[in-house]
């Protein structure tokens, strides 16, 4: 048995997301390789390299991958995808844009979202926003994953010494062309990854008042902040802070829900935090529900005091 | 619309040769290239309606859906709506919406009709699909149909897979452009801005292509009574996996479906102080 894991990278290190995706391989069982398709990543690829419980890195290094187009990326993991029973990708934007396509490629079934390896074909899934877990079984001869990194712990970035094969780029099916990136670039850390979340709601009213307010409990905290769909489609921060069934899965040490009433949907994405604190102003908000602190209180007067006295 | 239609008044008059010159200008510069005119097909899955809470069957077989709302899925009912859109610019010739499964989904069709699909297809079956096997299906429909460009869903919000649409530009080889949050037709391509990490990125995939639509793309328009009752009246095909050649055998069997571990309820703190008494020395996390 092998498993090919499909690196998330940014050509010069790799992303959080790629360790947890290794230690759901390590996980399964028998060799992990993993695969950094980029351009000029080899600096990606030595990284991977001494990841512990990696035992080779094969790097594709093309123009064809400089913008990690999945159509591309796809092209090259189907090259190369005889001899694996496994094929992982992390369950981030990019690994549900590849992951998919790979597996229709190989006429595999894929499985999504995976959160725990019961054995070499047999899962266990979130449905329904997370109401439900369901255990499933492959009966395909690869398998065609995706992972959800809190659900795994990250694979310890030292340690490994795994040789790096270098491979020819292929997968130019110029059917798509990268034309420009808007990323905002922030000094916290990364909202999956971060070990405390504060996370504000429609209940801050605007963009102002959601940075006003929340920025100086998130720096005592040292926190990365998130938001509810509402504030986002509200224009308060970008759509990369969404927290939920179908924004970012989030599972730190604190939550802190400010201002947010708890829908299902934003419940699927922060409900196996560690502990929840959730601030609200209406006692029978649905956040209360799986909050482990509530405080019933007018956020505007309740965070500023709660980051005064941290 | 042709560009110049804002002369045709003028055309009846004889000023009519003042303006040729000025309309065929117009015309060059504004009315799409050729090609750029696209049909267009929607995949529409019927779902449980996203205010459901479902409930795990007590022999943990599945969920429990009989007797529960049904909807269109809040993605689909953004593919459609996008789709309705690109015609109303001018980008757009026929909407087809498609749906697999229970004859059911026959309403699921009608609602997209209500939206502005000008026609629907059903793929009939009982059977259960998975998203390997709905793309299959979707391409014998691409196949007869001929669309330059299919709007999907980014997600089913029962199975939650976010697959079907990567699969059906897989087994077409078009280009795929996920999670869309802005959607431009030119010059033979659609520029699609789509979510990622960290922000927007924006792609330019080659025609026929597809998309997948993510929250921010559109608010869909409510269904007026009118084109619900017109919506009635549109064609509505119905096939079967069989008729397309497709074979749907699952591949993934689900052994049992469980109910998460419940979070334990928590307490109500009095203030500001007794949250961070309890955050540093009971819960330690601070
Ligand atoms: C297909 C689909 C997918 C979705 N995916 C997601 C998702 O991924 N993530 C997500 O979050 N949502 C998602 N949603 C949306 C979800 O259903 C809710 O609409 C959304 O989570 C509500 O956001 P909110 O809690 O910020 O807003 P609201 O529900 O409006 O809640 C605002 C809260 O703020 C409180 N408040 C107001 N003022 C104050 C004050 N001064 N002090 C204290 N409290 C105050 C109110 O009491 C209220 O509880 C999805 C919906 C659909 C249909
Ligand atoms: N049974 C189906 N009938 C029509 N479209 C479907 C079906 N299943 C999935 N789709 C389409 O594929 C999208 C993604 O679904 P999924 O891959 O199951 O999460 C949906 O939003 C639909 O556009």
């Amino acid at each position: 048995m092998a498993n090919l894991v499909i690196a998330e990278h940014d050509h010069g290190s790799l992303k959080a997301a790629t360790l947890n995706v290794i230690s759901a391989a390590v996980e399964i069982g028998g060799d992990v390789h993993v695969l950094i398709a980029g351009h000029n990543a080899k600096a990606a690829a030595d990284a991977a390299a001494q990841v512990a419980g990696v035992s080779k890195v094969l790097l594709a290094d093309g123009a064809a991958h400089a913008h990690r187009l999945p159509e591309n990326a796809a092209a090259q993991i189907v090259a190369i995808a005889s001899g694996y029973s496994h094929i992982l990708a992390p369950a981030t934007p990019y690994g549900k844009a590849v992951a998919p396509r790979v597996a229709a490629l190989l006429d595999k079934a894929q499985i999504s979202d995976i959160i725990k390896v019961v054995d070499a074909d047999t899962f266990v899934r979130p449905i329904y926003a997370g109401n439900a877990y369901a255990t499933v079984k492959s009966s395909d001869s690869v398998k065609v994953i995706t992972v959800r990194g809190t659900a795994f712990g990250a694979a310890a970035k030292t340690g490994g010494f795994s040789s790096v094969e270098t491979l020819a780029a292929v997968g130019d099916t110029a059917l798509s062309s990268f034309v420009s990136a808007e990323i905002v670039k922030s000094e916290r850390p990364e909202l999956t990854a971060a070990k405390i979340v504060v996370s504000g709601g429609r209940g801050l009213g605007s963009g102002d008042k959601y940075r006003e307010v929340l920025t100086p409990l998130a720096d005592k905290l040292g926190a990365a902040m998130g938001a509810s769909r509402a504030a986002v489609d509200a224009g308060y921060v970008p759509n990369d802070y969404q927290v939920g069934q179908t924004g970012k899965i989030v599972a730190p040490d604190l939550y802190v829900a400010i201002g947010v009433s708890g829908a299902i949907q934003h419940l699927a994405g922060m409900k196996d935090s560690k502990v929840i604190v959730a601030i609200n102003k209406d006692p029978d908000a649905p956040i209360f529900s799986v909050a482990d602190y509530g405080l019933v209180a007018d956020l505007f007067e309740a965070v500023p005091e709660l980051a005064a006295k941290l | 619309m042709h560009a110049n239609s804002q002369y045709r008044g003028l055309r009846s008059r004889k000023l009519r040769a003042e303006f040729s010159i000025v309309d065929s200008v117009l015309a060059l510069r504004k009315l799409p290239a050729f090609g750029d005119i696209v049909k267009v097909l929607v995949p529409v899955k019927r779902v449980v309606d996203y205010n459901v809470k479902v409930r795990v069957k007590a022999d943990n077989s599945g969920v429990d859906i009989a007797n529960v709302k049904m909807s269109m899925n809040p993605f689909c009912e953004i593919a459609v709506e996008e789709a309705v859109r690109l015609k109303e610019k001018g980008s757009a010739t026929e909407i087809v919406a498609v749906s697999a499964g229970v004859t059911q989904c026959q309403e699921t069709l009608r609602n997209a009709m209500a939206i502005g699909a000008d026609r629907g297809i059903l793929i009939e079956t009982d059977a259960e699909l998975q998203p390997l096997a709905v793309a299959k299906l979707l391409k014998a429909i691409v196949d007869k149909e001929q669309p330059q460009l299919v709007i999907l869903g980014k997600q089913a919000i029962d199975d939650d897979s976010n697959q079907t649409g990567q699969m059906l530009a897989a087994l077409l080889n078009w280009g795929q452009a996920t999670f869309a949050s802005k959607v431009e037709i030119e010059g033979g391509a659609a520029k699609v801005t789509c979510e990622v990490d960290g922000g927007l990125e924006t792609v330019s995939i080659k025609l026929p292509a597809i998309i997948t639509t993510d929250l921010r793309l559109n608010e869909p328009r409510y269904a007026t009574l009118p084109n619900i009752m017109k919506a009635k009246k549109k064609q509505l095909d119905i096939v079967k996996p069989a008729d397309l050649g497709v074979d749907v055998t699952p591949r993934l069997a689900t052994l049992k479906v469980e109910e998460p571990p419940k979070r334990k309820g928590g307490v109500k703190v009095a203030d500001v102080a007794a949250l961070i008494d309890k955050l540093k020395n009971e819960a330690k996390v601070i």
